[in-house]
């Protein structure tokens, strides 16, 4: 009989990208991403700016469609899939430019991330049945409780556009948790943020990570990336250069030359 | 609290015709009401979805030609040997056809024309009332085009032994708009301020974002769609059971254009909106006729409009109700914006 610890299966595949190729007329904006990301991990997906992280966010979440290759969620393949319905697998993305309901409340802009969650139909509604009141009750605590968790309380009754940029890309990260996703995508959300909201924000994700949920992050601020990344993939031109856990990203000469390379070579001509 | 005053408001219209004698200006407040119903649906697609439907009189249309073919039957030849006869039926049957016939006019404009938006969608709108209007126009041998569709029948009543009637006049009618408008009321009402109005609301505040959280665009849009096509019906229904003849101008532009005034002014987006624009364009240019020649009176009608969208571009509800929050939240207790009227 084999011991117990040999029998630890490795962490299964939740989402696997396939030989993805995207190409906007004669740009190539992606060509042939193969990754994976593994159940309760977390991958930050780096490189320079036009590298292709956004589309393949893009792309993942139904937004786009790849020209070529399989995007493959717990065995279902998403391709065609329209970005409501990926969102319904339980894959809930945010936005790199803020993007929230500017002219509602915090609470509603979490009460409306909560959509997913109701289940009372039309016909229910118009007859105003007692069970709607009730999942309306239970939709308001939750979009309470979240707003709690994220540490937006105090400002539940304030516009979201009116919020300071820090507290919007909290609240981006709210309007997401309350479509309960099993796994989340957040497209750089500390840029624009201060150190001291940087360093809240990785807390809270470890939070969030804690909850079972498994996250790809596309991030420009390195300190955060290594900090709670177990494994980084690095884009350059639409091709992965590499890929690996944080430490050897770091050291990876061919990453080192995409960041700071080309203008050193140009430098030395 | 605010329902209470809701009520309160419903228990005033009850007993206008209680002393208000004139009847002239009874069926002035009539055909306001059907409009006022007209554009609270008209509200539900360009206020809470933000698709401005300005076809939304061919589904009105729709409802009153239904309505008043069923309750004066009719003979529709199919083909040369087998024919459609519809025998007279009550008005009340009629107008439940007129509303789910128009409700599903509604379905197949939405599943066709939500895949385009904006400007797109304004002129497949526009271009299908229009072609309704020339369908009523010659197809003679069912609407009698220009000759118009006469003694269209009243509503009646009909419970053998208990209340008999014929619903004509003005006090009767009065009290089926309003039974009709609050109902069409309360539906907005409770769609909005639900699941579904927030989902509406969603897509036209930030579509990528409500459909990334698993918000189906279609699906809300044709909902709206069909409820507010529904309601237009019925306003149309109301329209033809009223005035008792109906010709291809119910289909005109003009009455869209009505609408759109009446929502904008009153406040697109908000239940009250509506109710209020539609009250002022629909009263005031009939108090001025006593007093002013019809010339001054459209300038009246054109500067009032102006003035309105220059000085309250949000419309008149929503400048009452920000007036409103910045005494209340002066005195320090929030208003969270879905209690918003």
């Amino acid at each position: 009989m084999l011991p117990m610890e040999t029998k630890l299966t490795p962490p299964e595949t939740v989402l696997s990208l396939e030989h993805i190729a995207v190409r906007f007329g004669g740009l190539l904006a992606i060509s042939d991403m193969t990754f994976s990301v593994r159940e309760h991990e977390v991958v930050s997906l780096i490189g320079p700016n036009g590298a292709g992280k956004t589309t393949a966010f893009n792309v993942i979440t139904g937004f786009v469609r790849p020209t070529e290759g399989r995007i493959v969620y717990r065995g279902r393949v998403l391709n065609g899939m329209k970005p409501h319905e990926v969102a319904d697998l339980g894959l809930v993305r945010t936005f790199q430019k803020t993007s929230l309901f500017d002219r509602n409340t915090a609470f509603d802009n979490v009460l409306i991330g909560l959509h997913r969650r109701g289940k009372r139909k039309a016909w229910e509604i118009l007859l105003a049945l007692p069970r709607v009141a009730r999942e309306e009750k239970m939709l308001s605590e939750e979009a309470e409780r979240i707003l709690d968790f994220v540490g937006l309380s105090r400002r539940a009754y304030e516009l979201g556009g009116a919020l300071p940029y820090g507290e919007q890309r909290l609240l981006e990260v709210a309007v997401a948790l309350a479509a309960r996703p099993e796994f989340l995508l957040l497209d750089e959300p500390v840029s624009g943020m201060n150190p001291t909201e940087t360093r809240n924000f990785m807390k809270m994700l470890d939070k969030i990570r804690e909850q079972g949920i498994t996250i790809l992050l596309v991030e420009h601020d390195m300190r955060m990336v290594m900090g709670v990344s177990d494994r980084v993939v690095v884009l350059n031109h639409g091709r992965i250069i590499a890929e690996g856990q944080p430490e050897e990203i770091q050291r990876n000469p061919e990453v080192i030359e995409a960041y700071l390379g080309q203008g050193a070579t140009r430098a030395a001509d | 609290m605010r329902r209470w005053l809701g009520w309160l408001w419903v228990a005033f219209l009850v007993s206008v015709p209680l002393w208000m004698t004139d009847l002239y200006y009874l069926h002035v407040l009539i055909i306001t009401g059907i409009f006022i119903i007209a554009s609270m649906s008209l509200n539900l697609l360009l206020g809470y979805t933000g698709q401005l439907n300005l076809g939304q009189v061919g589904f009105f249309g729709i409802g009153a030609y239904t309505s008043a073919l069923i309750s004066l039957g009719f003979e529709l030849k199919l083909t040369d040997n087998f024919a459609l006869a519809v025998d007279p039926h009550p008005a009340w049957l009629g107008f439940v056809f007129g509303v789910i016939l128009s409700g599903f006019a509604g379905w197949v404009v939405g599943r066709i024309s939500f895949k385009i938006r904006g400007a797109y969608f304004v002129i497949v709108t526009i271009s299908f009332a229009e072609v309704m209007r020339l369908v009523a126009l010659n197809w003679v041998s069912l609407t009698q085009g220009p000759m118009a569709l006469n003694n269209i029948p009243p509503f009646t009543v009909d419970i053998p032994g208990v209340w008999e009637a014929e619903l004509y006049g003005k006090v009767p009618n009065y009290y089926i708009v309003l039974a009709v408008g609050v109902v069409s009321y309360i539906v907005i009402r409770r769609l909005v301020r639900s699941r579904l109005g927030r989902a509406m609301i969603a897509l036209k505040e930030n579509e990528p974002l409500a459909t990334s959280v698993g918000i189906d665009v279609t699906r809300y849009l044709v909902l709206a769609a069909v409820v507010s096509a529904a309601m237009a019906g019925a306003a149309g229904s109301l329209y033809a059971h009223y005035v008792r003849i109906i010709d291809p101008d119910v289909f005109l532009f003009i009455y869209t254009v009505t609408m759109v005034i009446m929502v904008i002014t009153g406040g697109k987006g908000t239940l009250a909106g509506p109710i209020v624009g539609g009250l002022i364009f629909g009263v005031v240019p009939e108090l001025l006729r006593d007093t002013t020649r019809p010339e001054v009176q459209w300038i009246i009608y054109g500067g009032l409009m102006i003035a309105i969208v220059f000085f309250l571009p949000n419309g008149i509800v929503p400048a009452v109700h920000q007036w409103w929050r910045s005494r209340v939240s002066r005195a320090g207790v929030a208003v969270p914006l879905s209690e918003a009227p």
